[in-house]
């Protein structure tokens, strides 16, 4: 594999996270700059793994409460309600109302829950020096990268409504504390995709000495 | 260097540990954060969590799992979390997740109800919850005994923190009662009707009525209650007599009490006394039973106009009452009788005894008294007492020409001897009455032509520019004259008295 597609790890070079540039490392010092962008050079994103795995914890210890705790709390003259994204899902739901629902649905619970099990899966299969399915592993990463996003539709809705709907004392909606953690969750997830470095994935490939050398890196 | 290897006997080199990559990354600082955070809500979730109850409701009927709230006093002490249909399908228990600080109010007899708008009598209450939803109101046990399961009641509770007392009033109907009705205690309103049900025995209501304080003081076990609702008008020699409590009480019914003025003051009532609600003031007030006997009396003639509860007179003395009218009919002799059950308790009607010879048996007494006035020509008859309804009494009055007659005293009730028909005689004299009048009318009406013409003669002879109008004018003018000439003579009298001697002399000289 190495044979047909000469990796700048096994030469010798750092390509830059910013704009590409390959260049060799300063010699002396495993930790360069780059010379086009001045971008940190790394052979591979520092601690990769460790990184990806710690914000995927810390997002799944948030989604238990973002899910469980209200979102949002609406204030009537009758009373104070509030809704958790799921009550919120079910309340949608209606003959004429659930795409809308199942968009909530997918947006804020399915989304959040699957790109950390994603996630989950990519480091643990990196970690392994799993070399199965590389490319669909690698399809999965870019999916998660550009879905996540739109997990924090939800937040967004959420801060619209608590600014815009705001008639006291008739009704007022507040947001609930589950918001936080909601929110929490998506940027903890993007962090985590963030970290995690994809060309693990194919450096489990190679060699176990340069898969050693580059984990204690 | 080398000397030293040579001079120091053969030493193990230390061992060298690749470093060890101990260190931790900073990034766990994140996970470990946001686990404390979601414990950290987890637990103040379980502390605020409070005891769990479970009320049983009679309906669900707006009530709303996680939205119903349990209020006391107007502050939210925990909310309803689930209601299900209890297992004999009747009646729905609902279970409410109090706050933790509502642990005192979780007592044997704390009571729950829900709070929904009302309207009874002119009171209209829970107007908020048109808005809000029902909610549940709560209202502290004194109880020192823990309980987590109770019974929710059908209608709210008088508040403990309103002084009063609770009576229980025993009627046969409730008319326009209901709760919510006023209590009048000289016509200031006093408490109101707390609740009603149906006695066991389906015989009577029992009404559960609250006064409020200072005015539970003035019930006592002589108090008397009276339905106060509507209008009372009553009709009497001293001409027509309008009585009410209230506007309201006539909109809305009312119950006003009463105590009769007695010599020794009586202590208060107990809470939760029982009392007798009476049709009316006169009722309420009606002397109670002393001494009363039944007799019975044997009518032949038509009963109509005869109602228990018509008076009984003797010499125009009301001395009882019509209790029975029960109509028999003889097959054999072909004829309808009517006995009229009577009892007389002349005591009750503030008839006093003079000259009753002491230490003699009260019914003994009695049959001593009936005897002798049998003898003197007692005999019952019906009489019209009310000429406009046709209603009837029972008169007993002396007919000295009567033939005698003997009670049979082994008899329960005596039979009274009856004198028949009153009653035509009374008519015909009503019909003779009314066609004299008929004919007075004849000649009145006459008599107000006449009257009329008359009065129109004098209108023409009296009008303007008429003959006997000028005269009129002429006479006054002459008469005014003849008064002037008067007051002249009179003031010349007074200066010169002396001509009525001497004649008209001073007139030369002024």
């Amino acid at each position: 594999m190495s044979a047909l597609n000469p990796i700048a790890l096994e030469q010798g070079l750092q390509s830059c996270h910013g704009c590409g540039l390959l260049s060799r490392p300063a010699a002396g010092a495993e930790e360069g700059r780059c010379p086009r962008c001045d971008e940190d050079l790394h052979f591979r994103k520092p601690k990769s793994l460790e990184r990806t795995l710690a914000y995927l914890m810390a997002a799944a210890a948030c989604y238990i409460p973002a899910n469980l705790l209200p979102v949002m709390v609406t204030n009537t003259a009758g009373g104070s309600e509030s809704d958790t994204i799921m009550q919120g899902v079910v309340l949608l739901w209606s003959p004429t109302g659930w795409p809308l629902s199942l968009i909530v649905l997918f947006a804020s619970i399915m989304i959040p829950s699957a790109k950390i099990l994603a996630l989950l899966y990519l480091v643990i299969t990196v970690k392994r020096g799993s070399i199965k399915n590389n490319s669909q592993r690698v399809r999965m990463y870019r999916m998660v990268e550009i879905i996540g996003r739109w997990s924090m539709v939800d937040v967004f809705v959420d801060t619209f409504t608590v600014a815009l709907i705001q008639l006291q004392p008739l009704m007022s909606v507040e947001p609930g504390p589950g918001l936080l953690f909601f929110a929490a969750v998506v940027v903890l997830t993007m962090l985590a995709v963030e970290s995690f470095d994809p060309r693990l994935i194919w450096d489990s490939a190679n060699a176990n000495e340069i898969q050693n050398e580059v984990t204690n890196a | 260097m080398p000397d030293n290897e040579k001079t120091f006997p053969p030493v193990p080199a230390a061992k060298t540990v690749p470093k060890k990559r101990t260190r931790l990354s900073l990034v766990w600082v994140i996970p470990i954060v946001a686990a404390a955070a979601g414990v950290w809500i987890a637990v103040t979730k379980i502390l605020e969590q409070g005891p769990e109850i479970t009320i049983v409701f009679s309906s669900a009927d707006g009530l709303e799992a996680n939205k119903t709230k349990i209020n006391y006093n107007g502050l939210n002490v925990g909310v309803l979390t689930a209601i299900r249909l209890m297992e004999d399908h009747k009646r729905v228990i609902a279970t409410a997740q109090m706050n933790p600080k509502a642990k005192d109010f979780l007592v044997k007899d704390t009571q729950f109800w829900v709070v929904k708008p009302r309207m009874s009598g002119l009171n209209i209450s829970g107007l908020g919850t048109l808005i809000s939803g029902y909610y549940i109101g709560v209202q502290l046990g004194q109880s020192k005994e823990s309980e987590h399961s109770f019974t929710a009641l059908e209608s709210p509770p008088l508040s403990d923190n309103i002084p009063g007392r609770i009576f229980t009033l025993k009627t046969s109907e409730l008319g326009s009662l209901g709760e919510g009705t006023p209590i009048f205690f000289r016509k200031l309103e006093a408490g109101q009707v707390v609740s009603y049900e149906l006695d066991k025995g389906g015989k009577f209501l029992n009404v559960k009525i609250f006064v409020q304080a200072p005015y539970d003081q003035y019930v006592n076990p002589d108090t008397r209650f009276w339905n106060a609702s509507g209008v009372d008008l009553s009709l009497s020699a001293s001409g027509l007599r309008v009585q009410t409590e209230s506007v309201m009480s006539i909109l809305a019914g009312g119950i006003a009490f009463e105590t009769p003025a007695s010599d020794a003051p009586l202590s208060p009532a107990d809470a939760g006394a029982e009392f007798n609600l009476f049709s009316d003031r006169t009722e309420a007030f009606r002397p109670p039973s002393r001494n009363p006997h039944t007799y019975v009396i044997v009518f032949k003639q038509s009963v109509r106009g005869l109602e228990v509860g018509a008076p009984v007179f003797v010499n125009g003395i009301n001395i009882g009452e019509v209790t029975a009218i029960n109509p028999q009919f003889d097959a054999q002799k072909v004829e309808f009788t009517v006995p009229v059950t009577i009892t007389i308790d002349a005591a009750r009607y503030g008839v006093k005894f003079l000259n009753l010879p002491e230490g003699e048996d009260a019914a003994a007494s009695n049959q001593r008294v009936i005897n002798a006035m049998i003898a003197h020509g007692l005999r019952a008859q019906l009489k019209t007492g009310n000429l406009l309804s046709g209603a009837l009494y029972v008169a007993m009055d002396l007919h000295p020409d009567a033939s005698p007659v003997t009670l049979d005293w082994s008899q329960n009730p005596v039979q009274l001897p009856a004198m028949p028909g009153q009653i035509e005689a009374v008519e015909d004299t009503a019909l003779n009455l009314l066609k004299s009048l008929d004919t007075t009318l004849g000649s009145v009406r006459g008599t107000l032509t006449n009257a009329d013409k008359v009065l129109g003669d004098a209108g023409t002879f009296i009008a303007p520019n008429s003959m006997f109008n000028s005269q009129l004018d002429n006479l006054l003018q002459q008469g005014g004259g003849a008064a002037k000439a008067l007051r002249v003579l009179a003031d010349y009298l007074e200066r010169h008295p002396e001509s009525l001697i001497h004649g008209k002399s001073g007139e030369a000289k002024p």
